[in-house]
């Protein structure tokens, strides 16, 4: 009972310094949110892609007034018309920037801050990786499992040595006893070896049953080598920059041909990221595979202005995560209303060159989260959703103290209609 | 009645669906306790032994030895590869999995109702009805809903073809327009007629207008024609007035189907629901009056019915006429019934005149001239008869188009060009046709399947589906409702307007045309878009300055009065489903129940029970029971057909009804033909106008058919609070019956607290259950009329599979909701006082019988008020059916669509073979018309209705990414979506604001769950049924009506009664 206090003091510490912290970082928040849905197709803080990179952008041309910034974004078309640097980048990057005339003051402040707070960012932050911690509890696993066999054949030795002993003390003493059955034969070792085979058995044949048609791990190849690492992790594309379907709909969708080639029509090789290889330790050729793509796409980077993208042909990739028939799953559901991370089913794909299933995908899985996974409830005009503030009971017991949160079950999210229908 | 005598009726029953029922109670009980009701193939069981028997309990062995081995082979077998295959190029406003709704507009033969096709993924999947249209409100028919299964149909025409000795050879468009524009510069002057179906599309009525020298022949299968001539004789133009039921106090109908098939049935029963929905605080309703010869839908739903000899059609209208106004003499009128329904039809309308409307669905002139007559008298004109609006939905004349057979028999017609009519199938005079056709040098056929007309064309050149093409309607003057295509044109299909424009010299195809012609009318091309958006544009109406004029009603008068019809008469009708045979290839359709005899897959004749005794077919419970219905040879002349009967309660004692559209081609496909007989020869040209009836002689056949009839599949064990009736009088007189019944409950069950939902039962209370959002019903009977667009809308929603005719006589139907149809009579079953139409679906309880005993959990309830079905949780005990009192539940006994894991378990060795109709549902195309947010059922789960749940969920979706409240009105159900008349209403009922709360709330004294002694506490309410007329109906016993409280349990209800 005693370090209760400090503790409790620590806790509201920490519990302060988070809320002024996060208070913040939903500004923050805010700008790499915008970056990404507005800027980030064309955009990089660091790299040049179809667009300039934008770090330090503020040192750059006129930008230091962010009147003048304001004034580029909503109308870039208008703007150069008497801006010489503007005019400059025109012809350096070949086209015009798209207007955004709807952006306000602060949205475009929250998108500069952003890009600032990215761009000072010490480098190799967010590149740690954590694969080492498995290995060892499977290592672990052996151990036992060797100790385990081991004790086994003693405790067997032990009680054969036990029987000669007793036959050695029968013979002794003259009592006599019928010949000791060898412990192949014995009943009992058979029985109990049977029960032990039934038992084993039967947890791997339902273990296995139950596992049919699951491809956790399931990594095919695909007809081009296509590089999550590369797009998604080291260039930062938003997920949602290429399956932006997840945000409206039922499919996630893999992109269309078309945009793939937004980016790639001026990307034509692949030099300065890190060696590609195969699961079979091949390597793979990244520009090579850019022209796998632009087979597909009826492209020339030679004569890239007579490109017609109605040719292009679609790409036939193999699919990874397969649900069944009867099971109902809506990605714009746990993407958009449940701001679910793609990375909580799908894995570290920022890591992944060729993506392989993290997810068993089981209803016991699915089930599990949403028991735990937390509504986006408490509706204040700014944060929450709104479709909620229905669930007035749930709100009346959270301002009482009865509960602290809703979870997805507390609405009916374990129900069967829920996802199957 | 000397019939009724002889069969004896001994029963004090009031409502009643099956002849059994009423004649043999006991044992039609006892019958239908019996889970299987046809023969088992165990028979054998007991005579030779186990081992003998056909399935015996080795081979049970062997099943069960061989599939188990199946499993394990399918399990180990490697898990396929799939392929995910995105766009190339995405257009910009398609989101892969999100549906699209585009405004479109169904046409078929002069039947316009605008629509909102619902695309998935490139693929129309659903008809929606488009609720910008003023005049249909967004109503829907099932032909309308089941059009969507026509575009995937497998028999249509998939390319165009040329008659190459007896085989049509499939050839190019360049070819034939090269063949045909030569055979037409060829015909050395003789004229070429284009013979259509009513075309209601202003567009082509241009392109036809500046084809030179061509010729355009309307003909309708079931004419009209009546109609438009005597309007033009009465002075009005040869058009048809818009009618407007809504405005009507009296509504007097001579033989027309408004609510089924007469005219556009979606805008008749828009307006006809206003008058018969009820306001409980002012309690009103219209007075409806039917006069027919057969029991129609549309009477049906009358208030009190008249029935007549069809050919005593043009007495009645002129007894009416003479007893309104006393221009004309009346005629002799035996029928003393119907004498006396005539005088007080006529004291009502005089009564109500200007708010009176008489509508008749007569084909003769005179008739039709007597009723404009009568309408003037009442003063209908300007008021409910509307001419600002005359309506294109029907335009051929009848002698149009016997000149046309005449020409073309004297060798005077060079071509023919053939759109949507089928006169080898439906002409009264079909040979006569024929013979003609062969006489044209050339023939052209735009239809899209290769009906009877089209395979004795020279060309064929199939025109787009609607949902495939471009297009425009006028159903109405100063209404356009617009076609856009929703789907790229699944076969070499050309609009039958591109091939008019290319032989009249003009190379633009119809598209373009259609472009150029309405962005002249409308100004510009930016208007119409926006007229392709909203799918609809109105104009408002031209002032009418037409007046009648009496000078035909003297010829009229003197010409009916002199017709004699014979001892016997047949007369034609339509069903709602089947239409003019249009509907015939249409599985959906095919298997809708008739809304009256509640036949599938089937045309009979349907006779009074006077003539079922003249004829020798006793009501027992076999004729009840077995679906093996007595065959008559039925003949009108020399054209004979045989068919079995089918009896019906009131209707007219020597008329047979039969269907018309029956009876196809074998190139039809598998789907329409071998169904039912053509009684379209029974139809006959009196000179000026085609009659759709005739004298008739019938001879027994001594051999019956099956009927596969589905009335009498669910049995209630005779409890009677499933239907609540009674008539406006009576209601007004006591109108709390049901409060009280409630209330009664109360005092018996929830002695303690007075909450009946808390008290009576072992369940912890149904409130402490659910959340704020609780899905809730409500089913205004007063405004079913039976027809059955919600069925099929649920069958095109939820992917209810197709069961065939087999199967349906088996008692295996799978439709989620069925539409139940109880008589309504005195003593005497034919003294038909009305007929209920009861929606059933799953009631979706809150202490659900078959919650309780599923074995694995696999249904039961959410905590939004849903029954939930889990398919694959499902082991398929069929405990939960046997369970449910309102048997709404459907097991999948046989694997109708093909969802199996294992190829060829479709084929049923043991008990008997599926109908290829099944096979036809499975193929790849028709398959996709499935809507894929609902899973498609394999063998062996149970299944029912879901309230839709995949729309609940969207709408719930769709407001949490728009970050709202949901809103009521964001949930239709499909059923709600298809109804004409608005008789369903969804919504959340733990809203006090949403509209099915309110309809509750304002209907308190008509509110009433089915079965509510049982405590089940239904989620669906229905307002109970109100008949307007001055019967008193007596309460026999206790205070809650004549319902006895349990029927089943007669010692329970003298108790009652001694409480009381």
């Amino acid at each position: 009972m005693i370090p209760c206090k400090p503790i409790t003091q620590k806790l509201t510490l920490l519990l302060f310094s988070l809320t002024v912290f996060s208070g913040i970082q939903t500004y923050a928040q805010d700008g790499q949110t915008l970056f990404q849905s507005k800027c980030a197709a064309c955009h990089n803080v660091f790299k040049d892609l179809t667009g300039p990179a934008l770090g330090g952008l503020e040192t750059r041309g006129p930008w230091a007034d962010r009147q003048e910034l304001y004034k580029w974004v909503r109308n870039p078309e208008g703007y150069m018309k008497a801006d010489e640097y503007t005019q400059g980048l025109k012809a350096k990057y070949n086209s015009i920037m798209t207007a955004f005339p709807a952006l306000k003051d602060e949205e475009i402040d929250a998108i500069v801050t952003y890009i600032d707070t990215e761009f000072k960012k010490p480098k190799d932050e967010g590149q740690k990786t954590n694969g080492e911690t498995a290995t060892s509890s499977n290592q672990n696993a052996v151990i036992f499992g060797v100790i385990s066999l081991i004790l086994a054949i003693i405790a067997l030795i032990l009680m054969q040595v036990n029987s000669n002993l007793k036959k050695m003390s029968d013979d002794a003493e003259g009592v006599m006893r019928p010949e000791p059955v060898p412990f192949y034969r014995n009943k009992v070792y058979i029985a109990m070896l049977a029960i032990v085979f039934f038992v084993v058995g039967g947890y791997y044949v339902t273990k296995g049953a139950i596992g049919l048609q699951r491809q956790t791990d399931y990594q095919p190849e695909q007809p081009i080598y296509y590089s999550h690492k590369v797009h998604a992790g080291i260039n930062q594309i938003n997920c949602l920059y290429c399956h932006g379907n997840a945000w409206e709909s039922k499919h996630a969708a893999i992109p269309s041909v078309n945009v793939c080639m937004n980016c790639h029509k001026a990307i034509n090789e692949y030099t300065k990221g890190p060696k590609l290889y195969k699961e079979n330790g091949e390597e793979v050729n990244g520009t090579a595979e850019i022209q796998k793509l632009y087979a597909y796409a009826g492209f020339d980077p030679k004569n890239a202005n007579a490109w017609d993208p109605s040719k292009a042909k679609p790409i036939e990739w193999v699919k990874i995560h397969n649900l069944p028939d009867h099971v109902y799953f809506n990605h714009s559901q746990h993407v958009r209303a449940g701001k679910v991370q793609c990375q909580t089913c799908h894995g570290e794909i920022t890591a992944m060159d060729e993506v392989k299933q993290f997810s068993e995908l089981s209803m016991g899985w699915c089930v599990n989260c949403h028991r735990e996974t937390k509504v986006d409830f408490n509706y204040d005009g700014k944060k929450g959703n709104k479709f909620y503030s229905i669930y007035e009971k749930f709100h009346n017991d959270i301002k009482s103290g009865k509960m602290d949160s809703v979870t997805v079950k507390d609405i009916g999210g374990l129900e069967c209609q829920k996802c199957h229908y | 009645m000397s019939a009724a005598a002889d069969l004896g009726y001994m029963s004090q029953k009031k409502y009643w669906q099956s002849f059994a029922e009423v004649n043999d109670p006991e044992n039609f009980q006892k019958k239908t306790q019996d889970e299987f009701r046809e023969e088992l193939p165990f028979e054998d069981v007991d005579s030779k032994g186990l081992l003998d028997a056909k399935a015996p309990r080795r081979d049970f062995l062997k099943y069960l030895g061989f599939s188990t081995a199946a499993a394990t082979l399918a399990a180990s077998c490697k898990t396929p590869v799939r392929k995910a295959v995105p766009f190339a190029n995405k257009p910009e406003n398609i989101i892969p999995g999100e549906a699209k709704y585009y405004a479109t507009t169904y046409v078929q033969d002069g039947d316009v109702i605008p629509v909102l096709a619902k695309v998935r993924d490139g693929r129309p999947i659903k008809i929606e009805g488009n609720d910008m249209a003023a005049y249909t409100h967004g109503g829907t028919t099932a032909r309308a809903q089941a059009s969507v299964l026509d575009l995937y149909d497998t028999h249509r025409n998939r390319f165009p073809t040329r008659k190459v000795g007896d085989k049509h050879e499939e050839s190019t468009y360049e070819f034939l327009d090269k063949t045909i524009g030569e055979a037409l510069a060829g015909l050395g002057g003789k004229p070429v007629v284009l013979l259509s179906s009513t075309i209601v599309s202003p567009s082509t009525k241009d392109i036809i207008a500046k084809f030179p020298n061509l010729k355009h022949v309307q003909y309708d299968a079931v004419s009209y024609s009546g109609m438009l001539l005597a309007n033009e004789a009465s002075g009005f133009g040869r058009k048809i007035p818009s009618y407007n039921f809504g405005e009507a106090k009296v509504i007097v109908s001579l033989g027309a189907d408004f609510l089924g098939t007469w005219l556009n049935s979606v805008e008749n029963a828009d307006g006809y629901t206003k008058g018969r929905k009820i306001n409980e605080k002012n309690v009103e309703m219209s007075k409806h009056y039917q006069f027919e010869s057969y029991l129609s839908t549309t009477g049906a739903s009358a208030d009190e019915r008249f029935t007549h000899k069809p050919s005593e059609t043009s007495a009645v209208a002129l007894a009416l006429l003479a007893a309104l106004d006393g221009s004309v003499t009346a005629p002799a009128i035996a029928d003393a019934k119907l004498k006396a329904g005539i005088t007080k039809v006529a004291a009502d309308l005089k009564a109500n005149s200007v708010k009176a409307l008489v509508v008749s669905g007569s084909n003769d002139v005179n008739v039709q001239v007597l009723v404009n007559a009568i309408n003037n008298a009442v003063g209908a004109y300007g008021s409910t008869i509307d001419w600002s609006r005359p309506v294109n939905y029907r335009q051929g004349i009848d002698k149009d188009m016997a000149d046309l057979v005449t020409e073309m028999e004297a060798g005077g017609v060079g071509a023919l060009f053939i759109y949507g009519a089928n006169p080898a199938y439906n002409y009264h005079d079909a040979p006569k046709f024929i013979a003609a056709l062969a006489k044209v040098k050339v023939s052209v056929s735009f239809n899209e399947r290769m009906d009877e007309t089209t395979e004795l064309c020279a060309y064929n050149l199939p025109t787009h589906h609607y949902l495939e093409s471009w297009g425009d309607a006028e159903p109405k003057a100063g209404i356009s409702s617009f076609i856009q295509p929703t789907i790229y044109p699944l076969f070499k299909t050309r609009p039958y307007q591109t091939s008019l424009l290319k032989w009249s010299g003009n190379n633009t195809d119809y598209d373009t045309y259609l472009k150029t012609y309405w962005a002249g009318i409308l100004g510009s091309e930016d208007a119409y878009t926006k007229a392709l958006q909203d799918g609809i544009v109105e104009t408002p109406a031209a002032a009418s300055a037409v007046a009648f004029n009496a000078g035909a009603v003297a010829g009229a008068a003197s010409a009916t009065a002199a017709k004699k019809g014979g001892k016997t008469e047949v007369v034609l009708y339509q069903k709602t489903s089947i239409g003019t045979g249009t509907g015939a290839t249409n599985p959906w359709l095919q298997e809708l129940p008739d809304p009256i005899s509640k036949a599938t897959w089937d045309n009979y004749a349907m006779i009074s029970m006077a003539k079922a005794n003249e004829l020798g077919v006793k009501l027992d419970m076999d004729y009840e029971y077995y679906p093996q219905k007595p065959v008559f040879e039925f003949a009108v002349g020399n054209d004979k057909v045989e068919l079995p009967v089918l009896v019906i309660p009131g209707m007219n004692a020597d008329t047979v009804a039969i269907a018309v559209g029956y009876g196809r081609g074998e190139k039809l496909g598998k789907t329409a033909a071998g169904v039912g007989q053509n009684v379209y020869p029974f139809s006959s040209f009196n000179g000026t106008t085609v009659d759709y009836f005739a004298d008739i002689t019938i001879t027994d056949k001594n051999r019956k058919h099956k009927i596969a009839q589905t009335q009498i599949h669910n049995s209630y064990e005779d409890r009677k609070e499933v239907i609540r009736e009674t008539t406006l009088a009576t209601f007004k007189k006591d109108p709390n019956v049901i409060p009280d019944y409630r209330q009664k409950l109360v005092d018996d069950y929830a002695k303690k607290t007075s909450d009946f939902h808390k008290e009576a039962t072992l369940y912890p209370d149904p409130a402490t259950r659910h959340n704020e959002i609780k899905w809730g019903m409500s089913v205004d009977m007063n405004a079913c009329y039976g027809c059955g667009a919600c069925i099929v809308a649920c069958n095109a929603e939820n992917n209810v599979p197709v069961v065939g005719k087999r199967e349906v006589l088996r008692y295996h139907d799978m439709h989620w909701l069925r539409i139940d149809r109880y008589f309504v009579s005195g003593e005497n079953p034919d003294d038909l006082k009305g007929v209920v139409f009861q929606p059933m679906m799953c009631q979706h309880c809150d202490n659900a019988p078959c919650e309780n005993v599923c074995p694995v959990a696999a249904t039961n309830h959410s905590t939004e008020g849903i029954n939930q079905m889990a398919y694959n949780r499902c082991i398929g005990t069929r405990y939960c059916a046997n369970n449910c009192p309102f048997k709404v539940r459907r097991f999948n006994w046989a694997d109708y669509t093909g969802a199996d894991s294992f190829a060829n378990n479709q084929d049923q060795q043991l008990v008997g073979k599926l109908d290829d109709v099944i096979f036809q549902m499975n193929d790849e195309l028709t398959r996709m018309v499935l809507n894929p947010d609902v899973t498609v059922r394999s063998r062996g789960v149970m299944e029912k209705c879901s309230f839709c749940v995949q729309r609940t969920q969207a709408a719930k979706l769709t407001a949490k990414k728009e970050n709202r409240m949901l809103a009521d009105g964001d949930v239709k159900t499909a059923c709600q979506q298809a109804c004409s008349a608005g008789a369903i209403v969804f919504g959340n009922a733990h809203d006090k604001e949403s509209k099915v709360s309110k309809v509750r709330e304002d209907n308190k004294q008509r509110s009433y769950y089915v079965l509510e002694q049982l405590h089940v506490l239904p989620n669906v309410t229905y307002l109970a049924k109100v008949r307007n007329t001055d019967e008193i109906i007596e309460e026999k016993g206790h205070h809650g009506g004549n319902e006895k409280h349990d029927a089943a349990v007669p010692a329970a209800e003298k108790k009652e009664e001694a409480q009381h």
